[in-house]
């Protein structure tokens, strides 16, 4: 990677678009298989093999629409899932001698980047039922419940607490993966259904929770996970100790500045975020950029892609430390305190329990260190709700997404209890969708009754 | 959303693509999947006296990773007895009232023959006949299909005969078979028939396998010629649709058919003027959900351009495909290659210099040292064979350049010369 000093440079989006020709050639390469392995493999189920003829055919209206149609961020996921482990990967062309899958997430990036060039509304709002639902939270899966909702003619409210929509896509990913203007653009799309956002709002804070169950026939609390937890360490309110979420929003949000330019940055964690705040510092100028994690390789939750991003963007990985103290002078850090880890047993999720080696304690030089270590569970919000959850999990019905509250229902980064990967944006697009099919059966009912 | 709805010589359809009559509209149960696909109508195979099949029957042409660019085959029509495809037939109408099904017919050549058959299928409620003149294998050798759609004097002898009992639509389809096919689709028209349908299928031998010697396909270690079709026998199509278009001794509607695979083929047949347009080949390759980009795709094609119907596309091109002795003779372009995309393959130069006028040179730049490819225009004849031959999309354009001349036909030279005057400027006589 080359990086210059113009840090605007560096965060422009880093994986080339695929040219028109190239676009068509991969497009033919398609199998258009039945039943097609990509199509299974999706969450959203997208209909890969009519998205990718469709390009082929030249019909690329149809195509972004096929996506669109069947993931209300499609365009982010075409830049963010990671593919090889889904569509990709299931890709029939894996197994066939001689061959390589189909470039399922640059094709689909393909189509939507016309629908966004093109300056094309690809849904209409539906005929008016008279029914209000309120969402709690933009991002992936708020959006997506909001727009299939407002196809089926429901009035949909937004309530964000931030400027603008979008949750995760707008502020949470690196701008050099997931450019701002494609997440609004998706923002825009569901807008011009006639869906209302309510940006600056926070639900608990300006608005109440009661107020929404009031006035609104059904709730989704699409919510996600709050800031980053402190480490709970020495050390940690020195000038320099930041959270990677803010890291990565600050570079979305403010122009970027230069005081990472030849700083040391030690970032603590190996989750997508981490990635995401490593590689960022990189394109900030730091000159050695670490991650720094307790456990292994095998055990981390970042995407196979996003771990080799990067290391070929220079990032340096330590496995099996912990930050045990964060050293300083003058109120700025100076340095991190390390202790090294060994594996123990299974925990509960089935991860091997990192144990520190008792004086095993080593000192690196840096000067800064970010928490990339997951995000608070939004507990008060939940608990104002009164839905039943575990830890902050919200618990909800299968297949449904309806909590504890028959009225309320939750899906995304709130509902997320852990697995092998970090929540994908593409599972919590395709919960948005489930939980507002079943709120419109919900109120579909209830306009029946009524 | 544009209205798709086709009106073909009476056979009203949702939209206008159909399945060609051919493996996929052997029976009921593929027609009714079809028609839930999305498909607007469908042309039973060919009901007739059951025949007996061989095995194998089809074969592909597979070229540069690109499969099924052509495929050919020795089946012959239905293997079903009559009453069975009747039964079905009745039943598909009645679960689709909307969508069009018709018949294709082939029987002996005999008055009561054809009689016979098309009261029993109307009977049963198809929406019109199609006329099976064009089948080139086979039947072809017991006087039916292509035997019959060779002479036009059989052709319009039979679609009288058909046309004296039957009460819904005909369409006669044609074989290419034959050196004009304006002359047996005049002879449908002058029968009575209310549209022609064209290609059926090109004689043809798919290959021969260079280990046994065998012709592909083979039975049994003989092959016979068969029905050749698929994308490679568009242009075939598309020409001899045109054709009889713009011939007024034809004079009825047209349904295309001919390696029609996505809405973008069917648009073309459509411009030159086929009302319709029926699919085979890109089924049996794909399936029957290719539909749903054809429709989507068409759909998408005349909302933006703002057409409300497609019938308003149907046959707009036709005014500008005439007589080679039509076309202006003082019109030119040359060809230019634009050097920020030219990757420098030089195979326009090779193209041009084996092949056409020896106008493309490779010079070196003498600033960058670099090799450039450029045209002498005052050489270039305009063929667009370097155009064709280039890999990169839009590096060589075509470019209309003015000759100052006003605008002189091959038709309009010799009338001239004839006359006794001379033509224009530029004549070296």
């Amino acid at each position: 990677m080359t990086l210059t000093y113009n840090l605007q440079e560096n965060f422009r989006e880093v994986v080339p678009a695929l040219k028109p020709k190239e676009a068509v050639d991969e497009a033919n390469r398609c199998l258009f298989c039945y039943d097609a392995p990509c199509t299974r493999a999706c969450p959203t189920s997208i209909d890969i093999p009519s998205f990718i003829r469709k390009i082929a055919t030249g019909n690329l209206l149809g195509s972004a629409r096929t996506i669109m149609e069947a993931n209300p961020v499609g365009a982010s996921c075409a830049r963010v899932c990671p593919t090889e482990e889904l569509c990709e990967g299931a890709c029939v062309l894996n197994h066939a001698s001689g061959s390589r899958p189909i470039m399922i997430g640059l094709l689909q990036r393909h189509a939507t980047d016309w629908a966004m060039k093109n300056n094309v509304n690809l849904f209409a709002k539906g005929q008016p039922t008279g029914k209000r639902v309120a969402i709690v939270g933009s991002g992936p899966a708020g959006l997506s419940a909001a727009r299939e909702l407002a196809r089926w003619g429901h009035q949909v409210t937004v309530f964000e607490a931030k400027e603008k929509a979008g949750g995760l896509n707008t502020y949470g990913i690196v701008s050099f993966r997931l450019p701002q203007e494609v997440a609004l653009w998706e923002v825009e799309q569901v807008a011009s259904l006639g869906v209302e956002f309510r940006t600056g709002t926070r639900v608990g804070t300006d608005v109440m929770p009661d107020e929404l169950l009031q006035n609104y026939d059904a709730v989704l609390l699409a919510c996600g996970m709050g800031s980053v937890p402190a480490l709970g360490i020495e050390g940690e309110t020195l000038d320099g100790v930041l959270d990677a979420i803010s890291l990565v929003e600050a570079t979305k949000t403010k122009p970027l500045d230069d005081r990472m330019l030849g700083k040391k940055v030690a970032v603590i964690g190996a989750g997508n975020t981490a990635i995401d705040a490593a590689t960022c510092s990189v394109r900030l100028g730091a000159s050695q950029v670490q991650i720094l994690y307790r456990r292994t390789a095998k055990e981390m939750t970042c995407y196979p892609f996003e771990y080799e991003f990067a290391k070929q963007e220079g990032v340096e990985f330590r496995w099996l430390v912990a930050p045990k103290r964060i050293l300083g002078e003058n109120g700025r850090v100076t340095g991190l305190e390390l202790i090294r880890m060994q594996l123990g047993e299974p925990d509960e999720k089935g991860r091997k329990r990192p144990l520190p080696i008792p004086g095993s304690e080593f000192v690196i030089e840096v000067d800064y260190v970010v928490k990339a270590i997951g995000q608070s569970r939004l507990i008060p919000l939940i608990e104002a709700f009164g839905l039943a959850h575990r830890g902050g999990v919200v618990e909800v019905r299968e297949g449904t997404y309806q909590t504890s509250h028959p009225r309320v229902f939750a899906a995304g980064d709130v509902i997320f209890g852990g697995g092998k990967t970090d929540a994908m944006v593409v599972d919590a697009a395709n919960q948005g969708k489930q939980a507002a099919k079943a709120i419109h059966q919900a109120l579909s009912s209830l306009r029946q009754q009524g | 959303m544009a209205d798709l709805s086709i009106n073909l010589a009476g056979i009203k359809s949702p939209n206008p693509f159909w399945l060609a009559s051919a493996p996929p509209t052997n029976s009921g149960y593929q027609v009714q999947r079809a028609f839930e696909a999305g498909w607007g109508g469908a042309v039973w195979k060919t009901l007739g006296e059951p025949i007996i099949n061989v095995t194998s029957r089809f074969a592909g042409l597979h070229y540069g990773g690109q499969r099924v660019l052509g495929f050919n085959n020795i089946e012959l029509i239905t293997d079903r007895p009559l009453e069975e495809n009747l039964k079905e037939i009745a039943e598909t109408k009645k679960l689709f009232p909307k969508h069009a099904l018709i018949a294709s017919l082939m029987v002996e050549p005999k008055r009561e023959a054809w009689h016979e058959i098309v009261k029993k299928v109307e009977a049963v409620g198809v929406d019109g006949l199609e006329l099976n003149f064009g089948c080139p294998h086979g039947m072809a050798e017991r006087g039916m299909g292509s035997a019959v759609g060779q002479h036009p004097d059989l052709v319009r002898q039979q679609v009288e005969w058909v046309k004296e009992v039957a009460q819904t639509p005909v369409i006669v389809k044609l074989t290419p078979n034959i050196t004009d096919i304006r002359y047996t689709a005049r002879a449908a028209a002058q029968g009575g028939a209310d549209a022609v349908s064209m290609i059926n299928t090109i004689n043809s031998l798919m290959g021969v396998d260079l280990d046994t010697w065998l012709p592909i396909p083979h039975v049994d270690g003989k092959g016979a010629h068969g029905g050749y079709c698929g994308p490679a026998v568009k242009p075939i199509a598309l020409n001899m649709v045109a054709e009889c278009a713009r011939d007024p001794q034809v004079g009825i509607p047209i349904s295309g058919i001919g390696g029609i695979s996505t809405w973008r083929d069917a648009v073309e047949f459509l411009l030159m003027g086929a009302t319709g347009v029926q699919v085979c080949t890109a089924v049996m390759h794909h399936g029957f959900r290719i539909i749903e980009d054809m429709i989507d795709g068409l759909n998408n094609y005349l909302d933006q351009r703002n057409i409300p119907s497609v019938m308003d596309i149907v046959g707009k091109s036709v005014h500008t495909y005439s007589d080679w002795g039509n076309l202006n003779l003082n019109y030119k372009v040359v060809a230019r290659i634009n050097p920020e995309t030219c990757i420098v393959c030089n195979k326009c130069h090779i193209a041009c210099e084996d092949a056409s006028h020896q106008c493309i040179d490779r010079v070196t730049d003498i600033t960058t040292g670099k090799e450039r490819l450029i045209v002498r225009e005052e050489d270039c004849v305009g063929c667009n064979l370097c155009s064709i031959v280039c890999p990169v999309e839009g590096t060589i354009n075509m470019v209309e350049v003015p000759t100052g001349k006003p605008p002189l036909t091959w038709n309009q030279r010799q009338a001239a010369l004839s006359a006794g005057g001379s033509c224009d400027a530029g004549c070296p006589h």
